[in-house]
């Protein structure tokens, strides 16, 4: 009907509609969610840099947790459902760190590199079971996540870790919540941080994140990267060319073990305490739900997925707190509505298979 | 009104545009009941567009739906899913194989239209709880089998059944529908042999006679000639010509489809070959799930072109995916005098040996890849080609992948928006050109080919023959095609192996008589 004649307004038009098309309905659909928040949070008087502040915060804690999908998807083993495996070995590094007495930057790295061959060896363990299971990665690794995190909390008894900032006042084990004041609380949130137009920018823990993604990105470039995107993509395409497509699973499971490690320590930095026991358990339903709503699916994803749906999920979290705790003043809506929301983003981004072109 | 009514399918004015470039441009289309008409054009002249449309795809719906009208049997049809297009009484037989692996043979051409029995629950609850007649299912799947002559067990998976045996199943599929008024192949003999092709032909022949309308498309003209009543030819998404059997020829269909007239099909220039060994094949059994290899003893000359034949279903296609690694081998195969290694498509690969697949979307391609990326992934990966290091990392060169790809895209006519575009994206026979130029980017010593011509059209044929030709004369490259057009192998080898239960029947040379093809094929070669 219209075609050769249209007006080069309808065809503004169109492009525009193309355009958002391949945006993708949910990202935009939660995008309106999150102005139409942050509009009624001016409008009950909560000042907006401090939102914006607290959505920068949280930005750089989350950002490397969510990248942690990124290997598993690419590599076919979809959505990252052992992300507590990464977290516990991270955190374990964590407490490793206090327990060695060091203090700021070394005690975050020191973290850090001793939580790396625990990451690497979980991450193979938990690959090489993934290889027996396939087609029910999620399944298998949502149970396995659950079994480590409840294994986990008597090993949080059991292991021989005295220093006297972690453990209980009498009994065995260490504490639940552990406070990292003195030591890496903040390390990274605070690195040249500076304020402008009354906003915070945490610049240190964003340049962390965006320097992992960098590595990451990187890592996809390069020939392993490559292959364990074939892999990925058509295992049959990656055996005609000479891929082992099952190392290559094992790899990006490794990888995303990693990053779940290294991932929880940059969030336990800008949390202020290291929280063991049951609180891993939720996490990689956070994580996942943020790449999703970022445009990934569970096939597909790209590094842009991972900041824009980290941004966009938790923003969401952020604003809607004290949006909710203004309109009603029972105490327990925070906990309440937190879950509400958080939930329902989850399972609407899951249910949402398409991503973004 | 009785004036349209005499037609199954009007199509008017048909365009279609994806991501703003046009590929169908006014198209016109009618067909009577019981008329087979054939549609022809080059490879992405967009023939499966049209089909698209009409069976309601959703690549079609979700990239801005079309424009024109459908008319179907006299009344205007708003054709929206493939659900609406089976109401309307329209089956399709895709180009792309649209079966369930898991799934029964039975279990997929009775998917979603299962027979059902009254048990006591449905009696009480409704006819959504019947249980499944399997067996009536059964006796109707082997009905439409026997209708193509086709032996196999009807209760057999899918998963893992060549190529050739799922195109029969599709079209079972269809043919077991009962109300169906026009049928649709996109391409159903691409994957016959000669022989298995005619059976095809002349279910259509039957199916017209009954009073079906079939729509046809097809590469092999000589098919169209033999079925076709009347003839649309498309070229570059533009009506070119309707025209009736009488009227035409295969001469002016071809020219027509490409606007210039194609020269004859090339021949091998014959050269006496050299009595060095390339490949040495003794006792090699392949595991290839209904193209089983049983004991292949064959050796290829060096910087020969030697062709593989044979009914689908003898071994012909096992013999190279078993040689690269592709499915579980044994025997002894020697290339250059060296040993190689069995079950390792790396090693092989490594050797100098490249393979390009006849399952051109499995394992051929990654779909959702630039063509350029697909062009480069198996060097990057196989010969660390198209790098550049840094100590002990590397990144892809994308200037290199770029470049390559570009002047692979112009040598070998690929036509796409450019070297970013999806492969997904790329008709059919394009698809095929891209796996061309991944295989030949290894530079191999030894290329096998599976089925290469595949889906493409006479002028791409011609081109990828012709390369195939010319990387022999040129750069001296031994080359094994497995093909089950026979015309093809014929007019470019030196030598044909010929296939029979999964053992070499023989060798015969391309010019040796149709007959002696014939009997070799059928097992029957010195019998007589
Ligand atoms: N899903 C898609 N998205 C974008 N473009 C497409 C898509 N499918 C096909 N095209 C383009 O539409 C054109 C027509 O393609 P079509 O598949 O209809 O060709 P065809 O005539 O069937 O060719 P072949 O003989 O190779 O099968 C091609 O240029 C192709 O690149
Ligand atoms: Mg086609």
């Amino acid at each position: 009907m219209e075609n050769a004649n249209a007006t080069p307004f309808a065809r503004a038009l169109r492009g525009i509609g193309a355009g958002l098309r391949s945006f993708g309905a949910p990202r935009i659909i939660i995008i309106v969610f999150l102005v139409s928040l942050w509009i009624t949070s001016t409008l009950l008087k909560i000042p907006f840099p401090a939102v914006l502040s607290d959505s920068l915060v949280r930005l750089g804690m989350n950002a490397v947790l969510t990248l942690a999908m990124l290997p598993s998807i690419l590599s076919g083993t979809s959505l990252y459902f052992g992300l507590p495996l990464g977290i516990i070995c991270g955190l374990l590094g964590g407490v490793m760190s206090i327990e060695l007495d060091l203090r700021g930057f070394e005690a975050f790295f020191g973290a850090v590199a001793m939580s790396l061959p625990l990451a690497v060896l979980v991450g193979w363990g938990y690959g090489w079971l993934l290889n027996r299971v396939k087609g029910s990665e999620m399944t298998v690794g949502t149970y396995i996540g659950f079994g480590f995190v409840s294994l986990m909390s008597f090993g949080w008894v059991t292991l021989p870790f005295h220093h006297p900032e972690m453990a209980w006042a009498i009994g065995k084990g260490i504490r639940v919540t552990i406070s990292l004041e003195g030591r890496f609380s903040g390390v990274l949130n605070n690195l040249w941080s500076f304020d402008i137009l009354g906003v915070r920018v945490p610049t240190g823990a964003l340049a962390f994140s965006a320097l992992c993604c960098l590595l990451v990105w990187l890592f996809f470039r390069s020939r392993s990267g490559l292959a364990m995107k074939s892999a990925g993509m058509s295992p049959k395409f990656a055996e005609a060319s000479g891929i082992n497509v099952n190392r290559m699973r094992i790899r990006g499971t490794i990888l995303s073990t990693v990053l779940g490690a290294v991932g929880i320590l940059v969030y336990s930095q800008g949390f202020g305490f290291l929280q063991l026991y049951q609180a891993p358990m939720y996490m990689g339903f956070i994580a996942a739900a943020s790449i999703l709503i970022g445009g990934a699916t569970l096939k597909t994803g790209r590094i842009s997925h991972v900041i824009i749906g980290t941004f966009l999920f938790h923003s969401i979290l952020v604003v809607a707190l004290p949006v909710a705790n203004t309109v009603s003043q029972l105490g327990s809506l925070a906990e309440i509505s937190r879950s509400v929301v958080s939930n329902g983003i989850i399972l609407y981004a899951l249910a949402q298979k398409g991503g973004a072109e | 009104m009785s004036q349209t009514e005499e037609f199954v399918l009007r199509m008017k004015g048909i365009s279609k545009e994806y991501y703003g470039t046009k590929v169908l441009k006014g198209i016109d289309l009618e067909i009577r009941p019981g008329e087979v008409h054939g549609i022809v054009g080059e490879n992405g002249a967009g023939k499966s567009t049209l089909m698209n449309i009409l069976f309601g795809m959703t690549v079609i719906h979700s990239t801005g739906g079309y424009q024109g009208e459908i008319e179907i049997a006299g009344a205007k049809a708003d054709i929206k899913s493939p659900f609406d297009a089976m109401k309307l009484g329209i089956g399709m037989v895709h180009q792309e194989f649209m079966l369930i692996p898991g799934y029964t043979i039975t279990e997929n051409i009775k998917l979603n239209r299962e027979t059902t029995k009254d048990n006591p629950v449905s009696r009480v609850f409704g006819p959504k709880l019947k249980t499944l007649d399997m067996a009536s299912m059964g006796r109707d799947a082997r009905k439409a089998l026997d209708h193509l002559e086709m032996g196999i067990d009807e209760w057999a998976r899918v998963a893992g059944l060549p190529v050739g045996h799922m195109q029969f199943i599709e079209i079972a599929r269809e043919i077991d529908k009962s109300n169906i008024k026009l049928l649709v192949f996109d391409e159903p003999t691409a994957v016959l042999a000669e022989s298995e092709a005619d059976n095809l032909l002349a279910a259509v022949r039957k199916l017209s006679a009954s009073g079906i309308a079939i729509l046809f498309i097809t590469h092999r003209l000589h098919e169209i000639m033999a079925v076709c009543d009347g003839i649309t030819v498309l070229r570059d998404g533009s009506l070119v010509a309707h025209k009736r059997r009488e009227e035409t020829t295969i001469e002016e269909l071809a020219r027509l489809m490409v606007g210039r007239s194609i020269g004859d099909m090339i021949r091998n220039p014959a050269k006496s070959l050299p009595d060095r060994n390339a490949l040495e094949i003794r006792n090699l059994r392949v595991q290839m799930p209904g193209e089983a290899a049983k004991g292949v003893d064959l050796d290829v000359k060096d910087g020969e072109i030697l062709g593989i034949g044979g009914l689908a279903g003898q071994g012909k296609i096992g013999i190279a995916n078993g040689i690269l690694g592709l499915y579980p081998a044994e025997g002894e195969v020697r290339f250059h005098g060296e040993p190689l290694p069995l079950n390792s498509t790396r090693e092989a690969l490594k050797r100098g040996l490249a393979f390009l697949s006849e399952d051109r979307r499995g394992v051929g391609l990654l779909l959702d890849m630039s063509v350029e990326m697909n062009i480069a992934a198996t060097a990057v990966e196989i010969q660390g080609k198209f790098l550049r290091r840094f100590g002990p990392f590397s990144q892809i060169d994308g200037k290199a992948v770029r470049a390559h790809a570009l002047e692979t895209i112009k040598a070998l006519d690929i036509r796409c928006t450019g070297p970013l575009q999806p492969v997904r994206r790329l008709s059919g026979g394009n698809q095929q050109k891209v796996c061309i130029a991944k295989a030949l980017v290894l530079g191999p010593r030894l290329l096998f080919v599976s089925e290469p011509t595949r889906g493409i059209d006479i002028g791409a044929k011609r081109l990828v023959l012709e390369t195939l030709v010319d990387l022999k004369e040129r750069l001296g490259m031994t080359i094994v095609i497995t093909s089950s057009e026979l015309a093809e192998l014929r007019s470019v080898c030196d030598r044909i192996a010929i296939v029979h239960d999964g053992r070499i029947a023989g060798i015969l040379n391309p010019d040796d008589d149709d007959a002696e093809f014939g009997l070799m094929m059928a097992g029957d070669y010195g019998k007589r």
